[in-house]
């Protein structure tokens, strides 16, 4: 009897402890998140390895040649078309984003220090615009950047101009005021967000010890958002390197940019692995850029103190 | 000292209207333009007519693109808010190992450039041997979506009590119904302004939709496609206009609804604190 107890040892042991594993916190919030991380996993994480894998391929025809070849980064990196394209690309995103940010600070700050009981109707405000048709946004500024767009007939009405500016539209410029408008609310609410949590007594220790408004701003309130503007620049800077449709509808010849030729071989040239190669160099110099600028971010700020 | 700070307080709020008249600007253009009678967009306005959104329900193609794009929004916002409340719940209630790295990757798509996540999408499915149609766009559209959700879902669960649930657990419920008569009402207006974001971004989102659909145009696609002839850009304002207006309606609803699930979470926490 003894001896059959002692053998039943070993199933209950196990069995105890699959269920301790069963209830414990870990177990049960890793299963939880399996649905949404399996199809993050699946759809995502898998998908962007196999676009590594076929920057390496090459393609003839139809067939996809699988043997390991650099030659599509070579054709990336310096086929003069690809590399202007990136270089244009690297330069919109960088000015939009900056751009954003300073202009999106202010905004958040009155929000943040001013907008009192109605700080959430004054950000409802800020996002409704950027749930109207994206696309029908672009066009818009076409409507108003246009030849005898708005902005145009309204500078010739005041008198300020004498005939119709062409430099407004179809440059990188417009693509940079397009994609300005487009990613405010992006930058705005994580900056906000970095405003609220800021400790009110600590801005008026410094307005005590003597700090004036300006100071007072550079010394307390802008260190202590420094995370918010950062994730502000990162949430704006990669996703924008990769619109395609904002240089096509406003763009021109001079405002293409690398999403637009990550599309064509993706379409008409089709022309995967180079297309893999373009995305996959695009990703990694935008988040390189990213990084640097984070970096010169947090050395002013440490500087500036 | 004083001078500088009265200007700070005057410059701050012009400045704040300047803003919101940039923000605006472009948006405003849509309902005016439809409005008018030449197709040409410029001011000042020729006349006013209603003709260009009379034309609209006589457009095949415009109603088959609203079924397309319903019918994928629609299923993208329940999955998605699916996919959203089990991070969401997983994330504020249970601690784990790897959390970041998993959370980190469903939020990702949030700060990829979208036309790579697509295009990586396109790869695979074709290679699976899946012919694209709606049911490939839903899959990116949930992809792109569960972010959104997750962060409109954190901000439900957030505050809320534990112990409300331990109580329930104590008096006998199962997990289950705990979930069903103790969580579940709690969290159903966050759940709701979950669906309803998913939705708007579903319905307006054109990249991964240009990628990953077959021969059925969602109304983006559609859009997309009348943008090239001059004469019915007018058309495509009267429609973008009535999105406008569906969309800050189903926004309005969202909002409202979110405020009243963190009020509701709040208040049941410092009754029982």
């Amino acid at each position: 009897m003894t001896a059959a107890a002692e053998g039943s040892r070993p199933f209950v042991a196990p069995r105890a402890r699959s269920s301790r594993l069963l209830q414990s916190e870990a177990f049960q919030g890793f299963a939880l998140i399996s649905p949404p991380f399996l199809y993050a996993l699946v759809l995502l994480a898998v998908p962007i390895l196999i676009v590594i894998a076929h920057s390496f391929w090459t393609q003839n025809y139809l067939t996809i040649d699988r043997t390991f070849t650099l030659e599509q980064y070579r054709i990336a990196l310096t086929e003069p078309i690809y590399r202007d394209l990136l270089f244009r690309s690297l330069y919109i995103s960088l000015v939009v984003s900056i751009t954003t940010v300073v202009l999106a600070y202010p905004i958040a700050y009155y929000i943040s220090f001013h907008g009192g009981q109605h700080k959430s109707l004054w950000l409802f405000l800020i996002t409704i615009p950027f749930w109207t048709s994206y696309l029908l946004r672009v066009m818009s500024w076409k409507v108003i950047l246009g030849y005898g767009g708005v902005l145009n007939s309204g500078l010739m009405e005041l008198g300020i101009i004498n005939e119709p500016l062409t430099s407004l539209l179809y440059n990188s410029n417009a693509v940079i005021i397009t994609l300005t408008h487009a990613w405010a609310a992006f930058a705005i609410l994580p900056i906000y967000v970095s405003l609220e949590k800021v400790d009110r007594s600590l801005i008026e220790a410094a307005t005590d010890l003597g700090d004036g408004p300006f100071r007072r701003f550079l010394r307390v309130t802008l260190p202590l958002t420094l995370p918010g503007v950062i994730s502000a620049i990162l949430i704006v800077m990669i996703p924008t390197v990769g619109d395609f449709v904002t240089p096509k509808l406003v763009g021109g010849k001079d405002g293409v940019m690398i999403a637009n030729a990550i599309q064509a071989q993706f379409g008409k040239a089709a022309n995967w692995p180079l297309g893999a190669a373009l995305s996959v160099t695009t990703l990694i110099i935008v988040s390189a850029m990213a990084g640097i600028t984070v970096l010169i971010i947090r050395t002013a700020a440490r500087f500036a103190r | 000292m004083r001078t500088l700070r009265r200007l700070l307080a005057n410059w701050l709020p012009a400045y704040a209207f300047l803003y919101i008249a940039f923000l605006y600007l472009p948006v405003l253009l849509l309902p005016i333009f439809s409005i008018n009678t030449a197709a040409s967009p410029r001011f000042p306005l020729s006349g006013y007519t209603l003709k260009w959104y009379a034309d609209l329900p006589k457009t095949p193609a415009l109603i088959d693109a609203t079924e397309n794009s319903l019918i994928v929004g629609v299923a993208a916002a329940i999955l998605a808010t699916i996919l959203g409340i089990c991070a969401a719940r997983a994330v504020t209630r249970y601690r784990f190992p790897g959390q970041r790295a998993v959370s980190g990757l469903i939020m990702a798509p949030l700060v990829l450039p979208e036309v790579i996540v697509a295009i990586a999408l396109l790869i695979v499915l074709l290679q699976l041997g899946l012919s694209l149609s709606l049911f490939t766009v839903v899959l990116g559209h949930v992809l792109i979506c569960v972010p959104y959700s997750v962060s409109v879902l954190i901000s439900g669960f957030e505050g809320f009590d534990r112990s409300l649930e331990e109580a329930s657990a104590d008096l006998g419920e199962t997990a289950l119904g705990t979930f069903r008569r103790v969580t579940l009402p709690m969290v159903m207006p966050a759940i709701i302004s979950s669906l309803l974001v998913s939705f708007t971004i579903s319905l307006d989102e054109f990249i991964m939709a240009f990628f990953l659909t077959g021969t059925e145009a969602t109304l983006p696609i559609y859009i997309w496609g009348q943008l090239r002839f001059a004469a019915k850009l007018p058309g495509v304002l009267a429609l973008g206009t009535l999105l406008l207006f569906g969309s800050f309606i189903l926004l309005t609803f969202a909002e409202i609804l979110r405020r009243r699930a963190e009020r509701r979470t709040r208040m049941t926490g410092a009754a029982l604190a």
